[in-house]
């Protein structure tokens, strides 16, 4: 089994504040895992300390070498067009640049390749993102709540697009949400987090693509819901 | 409450209201305690259809394209300026010493022009401020992207920068008459000293200003810190840059007129000098006109770079 995140015993305070007690868990390579925890649970610190922006003050972690991000905002370079946006983490070689072009096919961008990133709305801007990513050819995708920013149609449509760039590139994915429906969707694994360490780990073992409306998926939802802290009238 | 209206209004028939729930004197125990209650239940009355408006930008300028009366009543101000001149000139109310009228400045701009004076002053005018504003920008830019970029430089270089940049240029120059003399050295030294300091301020603030979320996002996706600086930083600082540029520019002559009143040989200001030794009001009136061109044209210069360099600023949603 060949894994693309393992972390163990990680610890990260800020502060007197402890934002990762403790925690252990892994991914394994391919594997579309969900990370579930209200605000100040941890998550965002542990997709920093796993992209490298922040360093732990005990415990290990190694990732996947080849690795992406995509965070809440687009954080597209406002001064590059949108095709050099998604070549940033590559030369301009012939060849990256054929696939950054197609890339930006998938992701349904083919016509705005030369558009300025001020042009676009924030599902585009976030598309964009997402083929800056993956450009990468990432062996894992790290995922900052990527969709808490758009709409409710644009995120449906965003959750599709997802779970089909992920069949056909089969990164490892760590997808920090706030969404119980988004994790239950797309994820093979959900887990959640409290203050700072792992609560609660299960596997979906839902067939794809997954309906909102199973039994199944209705009764994991509500016992993710009442993990958090949300107990929904029946 | 259905009981209490019919009260409440008999009771308020010809009162206004609010005056008599507020003295409460002339009315009847019942009808005050109505009043306020029908105010709160009375239905509000059915609103008349509303007048609908197109949707349009309250107390904002029109934007678009000038229209030509508007660019007519722009240029009446300026024209009876002229006229006053003209007319005052004509009538003898203003004397020739103390303005020259406009066809003597017309005159004598035809002469300086026609002889090669204008150009021969201007040129080494133009010289000395490009050669002072080329130093003053440089090192402005240089040492703005140092303590920009660098934590160390910052530290180092931004308290003694800060402090200097106090000290008005103009108080220096003597000094500086002092070191290196009267000559070329000394005046471009001025006019460089003077650019020197806003550049490096807006630089400094334009490269700390760059949003630290699109840097993380660059070195994330493994920008190296050359890349880093050309592909992310510098481009957004360089609206920053450029409102340098417009003050250096602004600056560089005020610079360049106060060095040329000292013993330089050649020069605009050389110019002025002696027309006004000689009392020649028309030509210090051309001198005039030529540092307004000067001003105006170095303001055009900065807005077509804003344009050419910073096209992404001026996309905006369909």
């Amino acid at each position: 089994m060949t894994l693309a995140i393992d972390v163990r015993g990680a610890v990260k305070a800020f502060g007197s504040r402890l934002l990762l007690d403790g925690l252990s868990s892994s991914v394994r390579r391919g594997e579309f895992v969900a990370l579930l925890g209200v605000s100040g649970s941890g998550k965002t610190t542990l997709l920093r300390v796993l992209s490298g922006l922040e360093v732990l003050d005990q415990g290990t972690v190694a990732v996947a070498e080849r690795r992406a991000i995509v965070f809440q905002e687009p954080r597209l370079i406002a001064n590059l067009r949108v095709l050099e946006n998604v070549l940033l983490g590559r030369g301009r070689s012939k060849a990256s640049l054929e696939q950054a072009r197609q890339l930006l096919e998938e992701v349904g961008l083919a016509g705005l390749s030369d558009a300025w990133p001020v042009t676009l709305s924030g599902g585009e801007a976030q598309r964009v993102a997402l083929a800056r990513a993956l450009l990468t050819e990432p062996d894992l995708l790290l995922l900052d709540e990527p969709f808490a920013a758009l709409d409710a149609l644009t995120r449906i449509r965003m959750h599709e697009l997802l779970a089909e760039l992920w069949m056909r590139h089969r990164p490892a994915v760590l997808l920090v949400t706030h969404d119980v429906d988004e994790a239950l969707l797309l994820a093979d694994r959900v887990l959640v987090l409290k203050g700072g360490a792992l609560a609660t780990d299960v596997p979906v073992e839902l067939p794809r693509p997954r309906a909102r409306a199973a039994s199944e998926f209705v009764v994991l939802r509500r016992r993710l819901l009442a993990e958090l802290g949300v107990v929904e009238a029946s | 409450m259905s009981r209490a209206e019919p009260v409440a209004v008999r009771a308020l028939d010809g009162l206004p209201p609010l005056d008599g729930v507020r003295s409460g004197s002339g009315l009847s125990r019942a009808s005050r305690d109505a009043a306020p209650q029908h105010q709160a239940a009375a239905p509000r009355q059915a609103p008349g259809p509303l007048r609908l408006v197109a949707p349009a930008r309250m107390h904002a300028a029109p934007l678009g394209k000038i229209s030509s009366r508007d660019a007519a009543l722009r240029t009446l101000g300026p024209l009876a300026l002229l006229a006053a001149w003209a007319v005052g000139s004509a009538t003898g109310l203003v004397r020739e010493q103390t303005l020259a009228s406009p066809w003597a400045v017309a005159a004598a701009l035809t002469e300086l022009v026609q002889s090669g004076t204008l150009w021969a002053n201007l040129s080494a005018s133009l010289l000395r401020a490009g050669a002072g504003l080329g130093i003053g920008l440089s090192v402005g830019l240089a040492l703005g992207l140092l303590s920009g970029l660098s934590r160390l430089g910052d530290q180092l270089l931004d308290p003694v920068l800060q402090m200097l940049r106090t000290v008005p240029f103009l108080a220096v120059a003597p000094l500086l008459v002092l070191w290196f003399g009267i000559g070329e050295d000394q005046k471009v030294l001025v006019i460089a000293l003077a650019t020197c300091f806003p550049f490096y301020l807006n630089t400094h603030s334009g490269v700390r200003g760059v949003d630290p979320k699109v840097v993380e996002a660059g070195e994330v996706f493994g920008l190296s810190r050359w890349r880093l600086i050309r592909l992310i930083i510098v481009p957004a600082a360089l609206p920053s840059l450029l409102v340098g540029l417009r003050q250096s520019l602004g600056v560089s002559l005020i610079a360049l007129i106060v060095a040329e009143q000292s013993n330089a040989p050649r020069g605009i200001g050389f110019l002025m000098m002696s027309a006004q030794q000689f009392f020649q009001a028309e030509v210090l009136l051309v001198c005039i006109l030529v540092y307004a061109t000067w001003g105006l044209l170095g303001d055009l210069l900065v807005r077509w770079l804003e344009r050419t360099l910073l096209p992404w600023r001026a996309a905006r949603r369909p």
